[in-house]
């Protein structure tokens, strides 16, 4: 009879026939028009339907297929995935944990695949605006993250280290003394070809260094009024570089500043040039994919860093400030230094991208370093949630690429007339983004917190404990 | 008794604080010597939380000296005191809330940068077992109770000699409450771990204490052995009336 009922359900073969056959007819339905008829003109230019049926049908198939294969899956494994999800870490985590292997993979194919896919001309603006410029904005997100997310100190005024570091190296690249100095020890081409992975250290330093500074005196402060300060600081650096003509240049910025090279090759026409030297024909592209790979490089050690930083005893620190101050101080943690080291190796990130972006633009001016920089970087890591370095990636590449995608949309000066510009609405996108973002998620994106320290053991007591209802 | 001959571990002499021009201790003296529970009851408001604030450096006295181990410890910043042995569980709890239990051990051990942090989290887990089911949970997720133990397993995390509590029993269930304070006359008999005590809840704290003072308004009023202030009929009167026994 059928006492000895199976251990496991048997698969229910009709019903995930049943299934993958409803899955069949959906496809069937949205795939008819958009796969089984093509659209194709005539030699004399007139439009006719071609009809493709043996394409339309190898997809449904395939749906059907794979819906049902999906569905059996599913079934034979219903009782290890019931298992697994009493003990599953919460989504986010686990996005982080496997995503991030994946994702950076992706960052370092990604120049090669837009090269093979929008050719060398095409591939510029898709490595420059959004590869290069979104990682900045990456690397801006996670180095604020460590002041902001990680230690708490609200600081809306990021962008004076940015400006920084891109004016250390602007003006140390451009000066004429150094230029000379290098020039009769080493040589005359050493200090136009090294400048930038000399000075880029440097700018660090220097940044760290207006950290601390600005650490000193915002001690005491905490939440809004430290935001005020560290405010009146980001403009307090933007006008002396503005009104300090003979130092910063002013208003005109720096020009000609060297790019990088590649360690020592620099990216020219020349014979001894990036191309020559590896023979291969001379195109712009190279110093763009460089410049991509060096941004790639540092905003990972950024993460590298932090994630490090976070495990140690400073970043724990940096953590339980941001939780509790007078408790801190009552264990014993020295908050001066712990706020110090977060306003300055917040900083020094900071700097490392305002000399790279210094290095790729090769031009600077005050206009780069105004409040809405700041603004957005904090918003980047507002919106990401506090103390997420996947919440910053995802925000970055929403509210910036987004913001380059906004260009693209020239198609819709067909509907809105010429005048459209779709990029002069992204601020009123932008502010309604936060809007929604703070009704639907008020603690970011990615607004779990995961715990510098795992014990593995502790957790399978943990689940067992829920699943006998102890919880 | 023969500890008082000794100099005492903590002594507090003549502490004014203030906070801005407004007198909260108006010249305390106050003794704690090694291996006993020290209890200090008094209302809302009495000064009894700005002692133990005063005594850990913030605010700081300013008229009087705090000594502590024959060091005087009046003008030290908190982090330094802190490093001295002296370990905290201050009013209120404050554990770090988004941090996991085990998160706020380690920040406990800070002080000696986690040398023998495996052994004091088995002896901590060992008091209270509780936490140690609870390690990789967010410590804003505990319950009262849960948290108030996890605040003490934290200062005990620095193996302090003098442990101050601040209002442990701090609106807790009156059986938490019970186990608190049991774990805190444990830890004394055990480790031999001097305590010094600030509560509300006087008749708990009372028959806890070696010896006791009274605070009335910035100002030591009473003093004398647990069991003396515990049938003193004015402590009986003003503390112990309220029926929280």
């Amino acid at each position: 009879m059928m006492m000895e009922a199976p251990a496991r359900e048997p698969v229910n073969l009709a019903g995930l026939l049943k299934d993958a056959a409803f899955a069949a007819a959906i496809a069937f339905g949205l795939f008819s028009l958009l796969l089984g008829l093509k659209t194709d003109q005539t030699l004399n230019n007139q439009m006719v339907l071609v009809p493709r049926p043996g394409l339309l049908f190898t997809v449904v198939g395939l749906v059907f297929v794979g819906r049902f294969l999906i569905g059996y899956w599913q079934a034979i494994n219903a009782g290890k995935i019931k298992k697994k999800k009493a003990a599953a870490t919460p989504l986010a985590l686990k996005i982080e944990k496997y995503g991030t292997a994946a994702f950076v993979g992706f960052l370092f194919v990604y120049p090669m695949v837009v090269l093979g896919t929008a050719g060398p001309s095409g591939a510029i603006k898709w490595i420059d605006n959004f590869g290069i410029q979104i990682l900045i904005y990456i690397m801006l997100g996670w180095g604020l993250n460590i002041v902001v997310g990680l230690a708490g100190l609200l600081d809306l005024g990021y962008v004076a280290f940015y400006a920084v570091g891109a004016y250390s190296y602007a003006l140390l690249a451009t000066s004429e003394p150094v230029k000379e100095f290098m020039a009769s020890t080493i040589g005359p081409s050493f200090w136009p070809l090294w400048a930038f992975w000399i000075c880029l250290p440097v700018a660090g330093i220097l940044a760290a260094f207006w950290g601390v500074l600005l650490g000193f005196p915002v001690l005491r402060l905490r939440g809004d009024y430290l935001a005020i300060v560290t405010l009146a600081f980001g403009e307090i650096i933007r006008l002396v570089l503005i009104n300090w003509v003979d130092f910063s240049g002013g208003y005109a910025g720096i020009s000609s500043i060297p790019r990088p090279s590649f360690f020592g090759v620099p990216f020219n026409a020349t014979e001894s040039g990036f191309a020559a030297t590896f023979g291969l024909e001379f195109t712009p592209i190279y110093r763009t994919i460089f410049l991509f790979y060096v941004i790639l490089v540092l905003a990972l050690v950024t993460a590298l860093v932090s994630t490090r930083l976070r495990r140690l005893p400073v970043g724990r620190a940096w953590e339980a400030l941001r939780e509790d101050e007078i408790a801190c101080r009552s264990l014993g943690i020295n908050t001066v230094n712990t706020k110090l080291t977060a306003f300055a190796i917040g900083a020094m990130f900071g700097g490392f991208a305002g000399a790279f972006f210094a290095a790729r633009q090769g031009f600077i001016s005050p206009e780069s370093f105004v409040f809405l920089e700041s603004a957005q970087i904090l918003a980047i890591v507002v919106l990401g949630g506090m103390g997420s370095l996947l919440g910053v990636v995802i925000a970055s590449i929403l509210l910036v690429g987004g913001v380059e995608l906004l260009r693209e949309l020239d198609f819709l000066k067909a509907y809105f007339g010429d005048g459209f510009d779709p990029a002069q609405y992204r601020m009123l996108i932008f502010g309604a983004c936060m809007v929604l973002m703070m009704l639907w998620k008020p603690r970011g994106l990615i607004s779990v917190r995961e715990p510098s320290v795992f014990l593995k053991e502790k957790k399978a007591v943990s689940s067992d404990l829920v699943k006998e209802g102890h919880g | 008794m023969s500890m008082t001959e000794k100099a005492p571990l903590l002594a507090v002499r003549g502490v004014k604080t203030y906070y801005g021009n407004i007198i909260a201790l108006k010249g305390v003296d106050i003794d704690v010597h090694e291996g006993e529970i020290v209890t200090m009851i008094g209302a809302n408001g009495a000064g009894k939380s700005t002692l133990m604030m005063t005594i850990f450096g913030k605010p700081q006295a300013r008229e009087g000296s705090i000594t502590y181990d024959g060091r005087d410890i009046t003008r030290m910043p908190t982090h330094e005191i802190a490093h001295l042995g002296i370990a905290q569980s201050p009013e209120g709890r404050r554990v770090f809330p988004r941090m996991t239990v085990f998160e706020n051990l380690q920040m406990g051990a800070s002080v000696n940068n986690l040398a023998h942090f495996d052994q004091d989290l088995e002896k901590v887990c060992a008091i209270f077992p509780r936490l140690k089911e609870r390690l990789q949970q967010r410590a804003g997720t505990l319950s009262g109770g849960e948290q108030q133990m996890l605040a003490i397993a934290r200062a005990l995390m620095s193996r302090p000699r003098l442990l101050l509590l601040d209002e442990p029993s701090l609106g807790l269930a009156p059986i938490v409450v019970r186990q608190i304070f049991e774990v805190i006359r444990e830890v004394n008999r055990t480790e031999g771990m001097t305590v010094f005590l600030v509560e509300q809840n006087a008749y708990h704290a009372l028959k806890l204490a070696t010896r006791a003072y009274v605070m009335v308004n910035g100002l030591i009023t009473m003093s004398g052995t647990g069991k003396e202030l515990l049938s003193d009929p004015q402590v009986k009167a003003a503390y112990l009336e309220g029926g929280h026994h």
